[in-house]
């Protein structure tokens, strides 16, 4: 059983990661053989070459990012969780609060940045952005997990005569979880492409520090590599952030919940 | 000598909001004591008079009248399903009704570990759930019922999705719990042989909003195990159980 599980992990890794070595050979191939100039199309090794030689001013904006990306998400799971268990416990809040998190969801981010930094210092700005994007999945996941307590849970609870607190503590809040973590991985990546959106905003008024203010830079200077450079520690980050939070969900529900019984079997 | 109610429901009846009538004028005595078995085809409201009596639905008409209030708080339930909580150990599913009253875990220990050797499952208070058994989640969920030492527990089809073998043993198990705690026990079931079986009273109901049709005594006495299944009394209880069942479906047949 567990060698058995040992070789699925090791497929889980190996096939996508044989296909995206396999992938940059052939980019670097077409490239070295159509002897493509870097300011067109770069070659991995070239991207690679940048990364090393601009690592310090690259890396130090990746940090700005997923500094705003990490604020963003802990606010948005506060905010997200506080207000699906406020919506919870009243459908009145949930008439009067929920339609307006649905037009912050419906509204795209790239036509609020803007204005927010109009109203905003740019640092803050970037961060409500990122906020506003990650704070819907943990709401409506968390909402639904929070009214999909099982019934025959629900009776027994009642027949024991819980108070409200203990049904919250001890059913509805383990119950929501599953649904809160799927929430959380989705709001974790939306929360990096909000941050990503707002420094764009940001970068092209000329203000920001963050990896995508480094692109919009970067393509004024035509240094196309390190364009590639600071969108490859973007998509590195993004996976690193799901990676982590799927880790979390795994587990949080390993043992008990469906989703983490179906990767261990 | 007929032992005293301990809960009686008096011209009960349950109609719900989409006008379906469950139950109509519906009287029962549960004697304290007895393994009184409500029997009957699905939709006869055996399920609809175990929550009323639970608290877990209020009647539309008429009284259930509790010869002592803390007998009404302190009811232990077995449903159909285990109903555990998937992400806790089975010791913390059998600790949890004494936690919903307040009690610390230290303090509770002792009750749970005694509820757990009683169904067979001290070895196993570490383990999730979905590690069990069917047989062993319902053992768990009996323990549960126990731990709060109620003096009537509910039984809403424990055993209907369970294999025939667990299904006796299980059987067996509840009769020694019975015989060492001496608790009432209201058992709903569709089987006849378990009816008979498990019983010292039959309640066999109607579809036709829970009319009883019949009554059937069983010496308590008679004790219960594979002598008593292949007797002519056991067979005797089968039959008329039976043919009272028939008239239920026949009465709601159109």
């Amino acid at each position: 059983m567990r060698k058995k599980r040992r070789t699925i992990q090791w497929r889980d890794i190996g096939v996508p990661l044989a296909v995206f070595f396999a992938a940059l050979a052939l980019w670097e191939a077409l490239v070295r053989w159509k002897n493509i100039p870097p300011y067109i199309l770069p070659a991995p090794s070239v991207v690679l070459d940048k990364l090393i030689e601009d690592r310090e001013l690259l890396f130090s904006s990746l940090l700005v990012t997923l500094g705003v990306t990490f604020e963003a998400l802990v606010v948005a799971t506060v905010c997200g969780v506080a207000l699906a268990l406020l919506i919870a416990q009243s459908k009145w809040l949930e008439r009067a609060l929920l339609p307006f998190a649905i037009v912050l969801q419906v509204t795209p981010i790239i036509a609020i940045a803007p204005l927010l930094l109009v109203y905003m210092q740019p640092d803050n700005a970037v961060l409500v952005c990122a906020f506003l994007v990650a704070f819907f999945p943990i709401l409506s996941n968390t909402s639904l997990g929070l009214a999909s307590v099982d019934f025959g849970l629900r009776d027994l609870f009642d027949l024991y005569h819980a108070s409200p607190w203990q049904k919250l503590i001890y059913l509805r809040l383990p119950s929501a979880l599953p649904q809160f973590l799927t929430g959380l991985r989705i709001g974790g990546g939306l929360a990096l492409i909000g941050a990503i959106v707002a420094e764009l905003a940001a970068g092209a008024s000329g203000q920001g520090t963050g990896l995508a203010y480094r692109i919009v830079e970067a393509g004024f200077r035509l240094d196309i590599p390190r364009m590639f450079a600071a969108l490859a520690l973007i998509s590195l980050s993004g996976l690193a952030i799901y990676g982590a939070l799927a880790a979390l969900s795994y587990v949080l529900l390993r043992g008990w919940h469906e989703s983490a019984r179906a990767q261990d079997e | 000598m007929t032992a005293p109610a301990l809960v009686s429901l008096r011209a009960v009846g349950k109609t719900f909001p989409s006008g379906l009538v469950a139950l109509a004028d519906y009287d029962l005595d549960v004697r304290e004591g007895e393994t009184l078995t409500l029997l009957g085809p699905s939709g006869c409201g055996k399920s609809t008079v175990l929550r009323l009596v639970c608290g877990l639905a209020s009647p539309t008409a008429g009284a259930i009248d509790w010869r002592a209030p803390q007998i009404k708080n302190n009811i232990g339930v077995v449903f159909q399903d285990a109903t555990l909580l998937p992400w806790a150990s089975v010791f913390d599913n059998v600790f949890l009704p004494l936690r919903l009253n307040r009690l610390s875990r230290e303090a509770a220990s002792p009750r749970v570990d005694e509820a757990l050797a009683q169904v067979g499952l001290l070895n196993f208070s570490r383990a999730l759930p979905r590690e069990l058994s069917g047989g062993m989640r319902m053992r768990c969920a009996i323990a549960r019922a126990l731990v709060t030492r109620p003096a009537l527990i509910m039984m809403d089809e424990p055993f209907a999705a369970l294999d025939e073998v667990t299904r006796f043993k299980l059987n067996d198990d509840l009769l020694a719990l019975k015989r060492r705690f001496g608790a009432t026990i209201v058992f709903v079931t569709h089987s006849v042989f378990e009816a008979a079986y498990l019983s010292t009273r039959i309640v066999v109901m109607s579809r036709r909003a829970g009319r009883i049709i019949d009554e059937i005594e069983i010496d308590p006495a008679i004790p219960r195990d594979d002598d008593y299944r292949a007797s002519k009394t056991f067979a005797d209880v089968c039959r008329r159980a039976s043919q009272a069942l028939r008239v239920s479906i026949a009465e709601a047949t159109p």
